[in-house]
């Protein structure tokens, strides 16, 4: 009855815990921190779509997310309403996205991998070199923040219940898409791409439709990005951002709703607590980066508990008179 | 005329780095199937220790700095090959994230020891000069760069087409299984194909230090060059490389020159259009 139910539980603590942030987190820096961890959280799930289920690993979705970004902030520069630069910024991402699939669909695998880093790169060209458009390294700044349903989200509190709303639309979105035939026929392609071509599935079809899925939640994520720092800059389509997002997505376990999450929370809190003591950020980033593919390559949470349980037993083979101790067996 | 005689220059001499990085770049690439992220880090540490030996207090000549970088590196890339690369054998993605957090920490590390400051040592002094021909100028030392280039070029391809190793190389390119099968130790292959792409990319870094200058960023401004010049030659090719080079080499000075805007994507245009028309790439035989 227990193990039925604990999962069940679990999910509803968290969503209390989540739903009350601004509660009990008692300074809006900190509510503004769990803004960051939801929102990259909807990035990483994002990028879980092509990583996980589709075996498709891609280093330049921080492309994707800066077109959203971008377009959005540059539209609204030039006088256009939240809602038209809201549909401006999906509506180019996804185009965007159309392009990436199609030149990086010609291969899988390391080339697939190559060719996004390329496209990424292209992207990092464009809003850095490019400043008559992009404005180059100053960025773009944002005075307001939308109010949808009359609602002002400029404070911290407000914003955050925004992006909750979001991700948790995120999080179903991809509960839904993990049952659907589609999320199974995806994952098909990712193990048995030639068995499923022999079935009669348009392997192709479904990983382009799979990265346009992908990009859509980017375009989401970049939305909220720039609506909660109300500025961007070249720095988020940078082979960096897109590597970050990428350890989100592999450090909580690929392949799962929760990994991501977990991913995401633990890059954002180590960032932020990294960069309160010393400035070299990606030296830990790259550290982290190489620790958990030589030791963990499956996921922090699955990675530790293996570790643990290997400890455990070495501590047993090199203790076996201890009797009654918490890891003895009964 | 002038102006584009001198760009030209320029390209040939650039197009010649660029072979002397990505050259190192293809093999890694066509024997270990991985595309190297960290190529481009050997360059700008490699430029950063020869710039470190020319120094005053140190006073190394710039070929004896440029040497001993090359040979630092070697030792440094061969150690990364046997020590971390060896671990993941088989898993070629793992492979290839572990190269990239390698190029965040080594470029961390040199904007820490070498500050953000850029350096840039002065051309060695046999080559400071120029040529006058016909009225017009041309630097020396982009001359000689040149030449470099081409005498690397050969040495490279009569050791890959003529000797023994050349012969073994080859064959774990064609066909690393079979090549093992026949008594090749491909694992040693890897360390030293590892090696000598890092010993070559370093000495690249030295020799285009006094035209390019030593930053923070170099690594990240000519990874994705050897990315392309490798995927439009086609991995494992010298020949793609030494012809890629050349032709990004004069991309990116036209492109410089006439959209300075664009210029970024303009060098990836190519790259597109073989992705769609021959993605093998123009002198590859696999897929990419």
């Amino acid at each position: 009855m227990m193990r039925v139910t604990a999962p069940h539980a679990a999910f509803a603590l968290a969503l209390l815990g989540l739903s009350t942030v601004p509660l009990w987190a008692g300074n809006s820096y900190y509510v503004d921190v769990a803004s960051q961890i939801l929102l990259f959280a909807v990035f990483a799930l994002a990028l879980n779509v092509l990583v996980g289920y589709g075996g498709l690993v891609s280093l330049g979705h921080a492309g994707l997310f800066a077109v959203s970004g971008y377009t959005a902030g540059l539209m609204l520069q030039a006088g256009f309403g939240h809602a038209a630069a809201i549909a401006g910024a999906v509506l180019a991402t996804l185009l965007t996205s159309a392009v990436f699939a199609v030149l990086a669909l010609r291969s899988t695998g390391i080339g697939f991998l190559m060719i996004t880093l390329a496209l990424g790169q292209i992207m990092w060209g464009i809003a850095y070199r490019w400043a008559d458009l992009t404005n180059g390294d100053n960025g773009v700044s944002l005075s307001t923040r939308p109010a949808p349903f009359g609602i002002s989200l400029s404070g911290a509190s407000s914003f955050y219940y925004a992006t909750l709303v979001v991700f948790l639309t995120a999080l179903a979105a991809m509960a839904a898409f993990e049952r659907s035939p589609f999320g199974a026929s995806l994952r098909g392609t990712r193990d048995q791409a030639r068995r499923m071509t022999a079935l009669g599935y348009n392997v192709w079809l479904i990983r382009f439709l799979a990265f346009l899925f992908s990009g859509f939640w980017c375009s989401i994520a970049g939305l909220l990005y720039l609506y909660n720092r109300q500025f961007i800059s070249p720095q988020v389509s940078a082979l960096q951002a897109s590597a970050e997002v990428l350890l989100m997505v592999i450090s909580g376990g690929t392949a799962t709703l929760l990994g991501p999450i977990a991913g995401a929370a633990i890059v954002v809190i180590m960032k932020y607590v990294v960069s309160a003591y010393v400035v070299r950020w990606n030296l830990v980033l790259g550290v982290i980066f190489v620790a958990i593919i030589s030791f963990m390559p499956e996921g922090l949470v699955p990675g530790s508990v293996r570790i643990w349980g290997f400890a455990r037993r070495r501590w047993r083979t090199l203790h076996p008179a201890r009797k009654g101790g918490p890891g003895a067996p009964p | 005329m002038t102006l584009w005689l001198t760009l030209a220059v320029n390209s040939i001499a650039f197009g010649g780095l660029l072979f002397l990085l990505s050259a190192g770049f293809s093999l890694i690439f066509g024997l270990m199937r991985i595309p190297n992220l960290m190529h481009g880090s050997f360059f700008m540490l490699g430029a950063y220790f020869g710039v470190t030996l020319m120094l005053p207090a140190v006073g190394a000549n710039f070929w004896v700095a440029a040497l001993a970088s090359a040979v630092a590196m070697a030792i440094i890339g061969g150690g990364v090959e046997r020590l971390l690369l060896r671990r993941l054998a088989g898993q070629e993605l793992a492979q290839v994230l572990l190269t990239l957090g390698l190029s965040f920490i080594v470029s961390d590390l040199c904007l820490m020891i070498w500050t953000g400051d850029p350096w840039q040592p002065l051309a060695p002094a046999e080559f400071r000069g120029v040529v006058r021909v016909g009225g017009m100028i041309f630097p020396l030392y982009r001359l000689a760069v040149v030449v470099i280039a081409v005498a690397v070029a050969a040495a490279l391809w009569l050791m890959v087409d003529w000797t023994r190793l050349g012969a073994m190389i080859r064959a774990g390119v064609d066909d690393a299984p079979i090549a093992r099968v026949v008594g090749i130790r491909v694992s040693r292959l890897f360390t030293l194909v590892f090696a000598l792409g890092a010993a070559l990319a370093a000495f690249a870094g030295v020799v285009g230090a006094p035209i390019l200058s030593v930053y923070p960023g170099l690594d990240a401004d000519m990874l994705p060059l050897a990315l392309i010049v490798v995927i439009l030659g086609g991995t494992g090719s010298l020949l793609g490389a030494l012809v890629g080079s050349f032709l990004i080499g004069f991309l990116y000075n036209f492109g410089q020159a006439q959209f300075p805007d664009l210029a970024y994507v303009i060098l990836f245009l190519p790259m597109l259009l073989v992705l769609v028309l021959r993605p093998q790439g123009l002198f590859g035989k696999g897929g990419p």
